[in-house]
């Protein structure tokens, strides 16, 4: 009796293994990766986001459920650049799953792709939390995701062969859809060319280099740690000598020191998505850029 | 709509040039007739369908020229940055890590006479040395092999009896790429016994093991062997396991000369997220031993006995445990808030004999062991950097012990008692700690501890120190 229900068991396993080979199965890292993912995969695929945007995609823990999705998954998007180098290693170890290790078709890491920026000349823990290969929050620039729809398209159709058609098309429309909202958002930024922010965490860095705007500080005095008093007053008395367009900070952030900031220096605070998800407004990938050109493009000059 | 428009002018035209006459005429003539019109009419299709097309293709040629022109324009500037790789003589290298631990500790009663009624303690086990100290040195390195193959290899070093001893904690191998989920690890290891024996003691929320781990691991049980397990391929985290081990450490003290070990151990986990902000993770292990003459002397622990006093198990021992770990954090971001809960209860069952030697003379009991225990605790991040933490543990032991034989010329009653297996005393322990890690690096913990694991009572206070030098540590659930 009992062997039976286990023989069962095993049989169901088994077969909603099976089943789940219909579609392509992606596990991304990050909610933008999955937005991509279904960009460019349509219903050939089916996307997980291992964080949402309400989560630091530094501290997460392996957790099982994590360990259970990556072990079907075929396809891993991350940002990389050591942006998971907290959890993603162990739990590629514990998921064991050949498809998506290093190495793979199946393994995919964005930053591998893109120009990164502030790479750093001097590596020291002291420096707070920095990423040996450069700053990994390659996303937020839209000419970055330009590129990884390309790279994504690739790798599904090498997966896929037999759907190649289905992603080149869905590749092409997006492309085409993407440009035209580039140009608009290039054009609706024209103001904010040369003009500098004062940011919260060193996240912004890909949008600001789009947008030619310049990071005139952060708010942490060191990557990933809080800012202090100290450090917040020293700011203080930078505004009074230059001007910033606005504070930036991330629906995330902590928002008493951007608040405090501002209550000081009269600049601006704006509150800005991080990425897809992260307010109601930026549901998708284009309305994610929309949002924030939205946003900074309304502040006063 | 074009093509219907034409279709009609043409159809107009063509009416128009006929002969009115037409009525008149043979019904042949208006066959022909006919024919001719939808003759004319189908080349005319035709040419429109074909002229539709080439329009359109060339209105999509445009569209997409201008698409592949702006976008060949984006990536030429955006391209001009270079995409770096990291390289260098030492890119290949393993990861490494150094972690330094020490910690300053006070007791109300004496430390190096501690020991746990009820329970014969070995391997590892006792409490730290009083006063400052430098209590272990851990150096970790770690990479994929290739394709097929991950190592780690762990070196501990600490200090004992004045002299530094090194210790290859841990090195092992895990596959990578086997399929259907499976997995193998060979190598030493901490084993799957329970939740908090894998993990290492500078992961712990606590500066001193639980005293489940104390009593029935000799702190922490790893061994040489082979490890074999495979994931369900669910939603849910299934987990299920087998490790053959050499069994010849604590607690298993067998014959490791065997092919595959003396000593097996069966885990089967299961987790998943509940919502955004919970998630768990419930495991069950079974640990099957056959220890032979295992050592643990200082269980009694009478001073003037320990020196000269040994005893020994022989029989079969069976540990079965039920772990439970449960995590919350709002909407899933540890970073500012989040509270772990953790227990785990042991439940084991020993047959065999026991021995008590002193010198040249000793005793031989017929001795049959039922121990129980487990500890819970919880740990909460209040604010960024900052937790707190609570832990209760709590043992019991139902042994029973008759003499076979006796040559200390002690009587049967005094020589029972002194194995220190006999004991209605139930050990338990209160802990609460507070720590701070300024970054992913560096930990400072201070702890108290009432400790009633003994009869008398102790108060156990700990300051500890946890740097991690090198790669970033992993985040093990």
């Amino acid at each position: 009796m009992y062997r039976t229900h286990l023989f069962l068991l095993f049989a169901v396993l088994l077969i909603s293994s099976s089943n789940a080979s219909a579609a392509i199965a992606v596990f991304t890292c990050e909610p933008e990766w999955k937005a991509l993912a279904e960009e460019i995969g349509g219903d050939k695929v089916t996307a997980f986001t291992a964080t949402t945007a309400k989560q630091d995609p530094h501290h997460i823990q392996a957790r099982p459920s994590l360990i259970a999705k990556l072990r079907r998954a075929d396809l891993l998007i991350c940002s990389g650049a050591g942006l998971e180098e907290g959890w993603l290693p162990l739990l590629l170890r514990r998921a064991r799953n050949p498809n998506v290790q290093s190495g793979q078709p199946g393994h995919l890491m964005a930053a591998e792709h893109v120009p990164l920026l502030e790479i750093p000349t001097r590596l020291d823990r002291s420096e707070g939390d920095i990423h040996s290969q450069g700053n990994p929050h390659i996303h937020l620039d839209p000419r970055n995701l330009q590129r990884l729809a390309e790279v994504t398209a690739e790798r599904m159709a090498h997966l896929d062969p037999g759907n190649t058609v289905h992603y080149q098309a869905r590749l092409r429309d997006f492309e085409r859809r993407w440009n035209n909202a580039l140009t608009g958002w290039e054009h609706d930024s024209e103001v904010l060319h040369g003009r500098s922010a004062i940011v919260h965490h060193m996240e912004w860095i890909y949008l600001l280099d789009w947008l030619g705007m310049e990071r005139l500080a952060a708010l942490e005095p060191k990557p990933g740690l809080p800012p202090s008093a100290r450090h917040l007053k020293r700011l203080k008395t930078l505004l009074e000598k230059q001007s910033a367009l606005a504070i930036i900070r991330s629906t995330r952030a902590d928002q008493r020191p951007s608040d405090w900031l501002a209550a000081q220096s009269g600049a601006p605070v704006v509150v800005l998505p991080y990425t897809v998800g992260a307010t109601e407004e930026s549901g998708d990938l284009f309305r994610l850029f929309e949002e924030i050109i939205k946003q900074l493009a309304a502040q006063p000059r | 709509m074009k093509n219907a428009l034409l279709r009609a002018c043409l159809i107009v035209v063509v009416g128009l040039s006929l002969p009115l006459s037409v009525h008149a005429s043979q019904k042949d003539d208006i066959a022909e007739l006919k024919q001719t019109l939808e003759q004319i009419k189908h080349q005319y299709e035709s040419r429109i369908t074909d002229l539709e097309k080439r329009i359109q293709a060339a209105e999509e040629n445009a569209i997409n020229a201008e698409t592949k022109a702006q976008t060949a324009e984006r990536k030429a500037a955006h391209a001009e940055k270079k995409v770096t790789v990291n390289r260098g003589d030492n890119a290949f290298n393993p990861a490494i890590s150094l972690i330094v631990q020490g910690s300053a500790s006070s007791y109300s009663q004496d430390p190096e006479a501690w020991y746990l009624p009820g329970f014969q303690t070995g391997g590892e086990a006792g409490l730290k040395s009083e006063g400052l100290s430098l209590t272990e040195t851990e150096l970790t390195a770690s990479a994929n092999v290739d394709n097929w193959f991950f190592a780690q290899a762990t070196i501990g070093m600490h200090e004992h009896h004045g002299s530094t001893e090194l210790d290859i904690e841990e090195a092992f191998v895990d596959t990578l790429s086997l399929p259907a989920g499976l997995g193998m690890r060979f190598g030493r290891f901490y084993t799957e016994t329970g939740y908090i024996n894998a993990s290492h003691s500078h992961a712990w929320d606590f500066a001193d093991a639980p005293l489940v781990s104390q009593a029935f691991l000799g702190k922490q049980y790893r061994d040489d062997g082979l490890r074999l397990s495979w994931i369900a391929p669910t939603d849910t985290f299934v987990e299920a396991g087998t490790e053959a081990l050499r069994g010849e450490r604590f607690p298993a003290s067998g014959n490791g000369s065997k092919f595959v070990g003396d000593a097996q151990n069966y885990f089967l986990r299961l987790g998943n997220d509940l919502g955004s902000s919970h998630s768990f993770r419930i495991g069950l292990s079974h640990l099957r031993t056959n220890p032979v003459n295992r050592a643990g002397g200082d269980a009694h622990g009478h001073d003037e006995h320990t020196e000269t006093q040994s005893l020994g198990f022989s029989g079969n021992s069976n540990l079965s445990i039920a772990d439970l770990i449960w995590k919350w954090a709002p909407e899933g971001d540890m970073t500012h808030r989040n509270l772990t809960l953790q227990g785990e209860y042991f439940h084991r069952d020993e047959d065999g004999s026991v021995t008590l030697t002193e010198g040249t003379e000793g005793a031989l009991f017929d001795y049959n062991g039922a121990q129980r225990g487990f500890y819970l605790q919880g740990v909460y991040q209040f604010i960024p950097s900052w937790r707190l933490g609570i832990r209760y543990d709590r043992l019991w032991s139902d042994n029973s012990l008759s003499v076979l034989s006796n040559t200390t010329g002690e009587n049967d009653n005094e020589v029972t008692a002194e194995t220190g297996l006999l004991s209605d005393y139930k050990p338990e322990r209160w802990t609460a700690m507070v720590d701070w890690s300024p970054s992913e690096f560096s930990r400072l913990r201070l702890q108290y501890a009432l400790d009633e694991s003994r009869p008398e009572k102790d108060n156990q206070v700990q300051l500890q120190y946890i740097m991690t030098l090198g790669a970033h540590g992993t985040h093990r659930y």
